[in-house]
């Protein structure tokens, strides 16, 4: 394969005007207010964007409500991964040549929509899992996180999903943007109430209203930029199933192809990584994917998360923005990896910085622990 | 109360199999290729990409694989249900399905992975029947 490290970098990122909670905002507002965010810290105007990529609504949709005909267009949309995987569509779309400045947009009122989305009753889904009750993410990715107790112990899991939990909620403290900041025991985390066991409430992702969105130009036009850039090294993506009942292994995800290729392709070891931003949608979700991604064996997640190792302080940085579980989980948490790993690279997070980062991980899952899409940003 | 849980719609290569839940029987696409049984059904196999396939008859047979205990209701419907069971169970044939776990108390104690399940059908609308599973 062709070496495209460092021919493509993000210049610009930023959440939409306010998230969490926030009424009367539609999922394009949102999308669009991160934009205009995303633009003004690149140091550029829509009038440049000549590429246009988003989930979650399609691109006919955004590129109207902003106005601009793109020269390239991607709604790629696996979940909530998808944010990660148009890094890579975005890095080959430039390196062809069909766009030179891509914005890549997110927009979710997950809390507050006026509006349901509906599934179609064709889908085997429809068929073959909704009629169930197997409706919404908790319940889905319940019987991935059981099948693990079942193979690697119960009280070992547990243990390392509070762990996650409350190491994740002490990110989120230092983090202004951050939707929940109160303090997390050990204790609060086991009395939380079940919503599908074996998930307790603390177990699950935030749901917020909340847009992002990145700016991916050429290394040429990344020199020119406001701020400095932040080079995307590889990346990979995959799926293999779309229904969880129909997952091959519910302790490993696609993470396992696209962990080892992404790194490869960047010419860089897990043992280089200085910041792993991977997607908590569940606690569990952090486990499965520390594995798969090979930064630790099957069923060792427990021990490498143990003892507060990924907390503010701890040996281990990973979701240092307080992640989907503390910070902000709109519906496709993807987006928000991507902004926290270029703000860390370019040490502009306060509080929660880290010392001097160069290269970060990024793992986005999808679906139904479906897809994921890994990269690999690095800073000069 | 009228039953208002989501409804399967029946789609062209599925109506066999919707057709024979309603009759208390579980049917499985086979692909002919290499012998296998596969859920859900499709004309072409996922296994071969074969159209050499035909429909066989299930055991009703089957073992927990994973589950989980809905506690908060996902929908309006399952509101009176909860806590309920959602599963995924291994069936002798080979394919998991998706499914529910007919049980008097759904606790973690009552409900042990690999434990022996039967296929139960619950009437839902003049039609449909959904099949589920019972310990056996
Ligand atoms: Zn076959």
């Amino acid at each position: 394969m062709t070496d495209l490290r460092k021919t493509v970098a993000i210049v610009g990122v930023d959440e939409s005007d306010e998230i969490g909670k926030v009424p009367d905002k539609s999922n394009l507002t949102h999308h669009a207010e991160a934009a205009y965010n995303a633009l003004e810290d690149a140091g550029m105007s829509m009038k440049d964007v000549n590429g246009l990529f988003t989930a979650g609504t399609s691109t006919l949709n955004l590129a109207e409500y902003l106005g601009i005909e793109p020269s390239f267009t991607d709604t790629t949309a696996v979940g909530g991964s998808s944010f990660i995987i148009h890094i890579a569509h975005a890095m080959a779309a430039i390196n062809a040549g069909y766009c030179d400045v891509a914005l890549v947009t997110h927009g979710e009122a997950g809390r507050s929509r006026r509006s349901r989305p509906g599934g179609d009753a064709a889908d085997p889904g429809s068929q073959f899992e909704t009629p169930y009750g197997f409706l919404g993410a908790p319940i889905n990715y319940a019987m991935a996180a059981r099948r693990y107790m079942h193979e690697y112990g119960e009280d070992k899991t547990r243990q390392a999903m509070a762990e996650v939990a409350v190491a994740t909620r002490k990110w989120a403290q230092l983090n202004p943007k951050a939707y929940m900041k109160d303090d997390m025991s050990f204790d609060d985390y086991h009395n939380s109430r079940w919503i599908s066991w074996p998930f307790h409430l603390l177990d699950c992702c935030l749901v917020t209203d909340a847009g992002g969105a990145y700016v991916i130009t050429s290394a040429e036009r990344a020199r020119d930029a406001k701020k400095k850039p932040v080079w995307v090294l590889g990346a990979a993506e995959s799926h293999d199933h779309n229904l969880i009942s129909q997952m091959p292994d519910l302790t490993r995800t696609v993470a396992k192809n696209t962990g080892p290729l992404a790194l490869e392709r960047s010419g860089v070891t897990h043992d280089d990584i200085d910041l792993a931003m991977i997607y908590d949608s569940f606690t569990y979700t952090v486990l499965a994917t520390l594995e798969s991604l090979g930064f630790c064996g099957p069923g060792e997640a427990p021990d490498f998360v143990a003892n507060q190792r990924t907390a503010p302080g701890g040996d281990f940085a990973m979701n240092t923005s307080g992640g989907g579980l503390s910070y902000t989980h709109s519906g496709m948490y993807g987006m928000f990896l991507v902004l926290e790993a270029v703000r860390q690279l370019r040490g502009e997070c306060g509080d929660r910085q880290l010392d001097d980062p160069k290269l970060c991980l990024i793992n986005g899952t999808g679906g139904s622990l479906s897809s994921t899409g890994t990269t690999v940003l690095a800073v000069d | 109360m009228a039953y208002n849980k989501p409804l399967p719609v029946p789609q062209g290569e599925s109506d066999v199999y919707w057709q024979k839940a309603k009759q208390g029987e579980l049917w499985l696409r086979n692909c002919k290729s290499c012998g296998n049984a596969y859920f859900y059904p499709r004309d072409i196999s996922p296994c071969c990409f074969s159209k050499d396939t035909d429909w066989i008859q299930a055991s009703g047979k089957a073992t927990l694989f994973t589950y989980g205990i809905v506690q908060r209701a996902p929908h309006p419907g399952f509101v009176d249900d909860v806590p309920f069971v959602t599963a995924v169970v291994e069936l002798e044939e080979g394919p998991k399905m998706a499914t529910n776990i007919v049980i008097e108390d759904p606790t973690p104690e009552n409900l042990q992975i690999g434990m022996a399940l039967e296929v139960v059908f619950e009437d839902i609308t003049d039609e449909l029947a959904l099949p589920k599973f019972k310990p056996a």
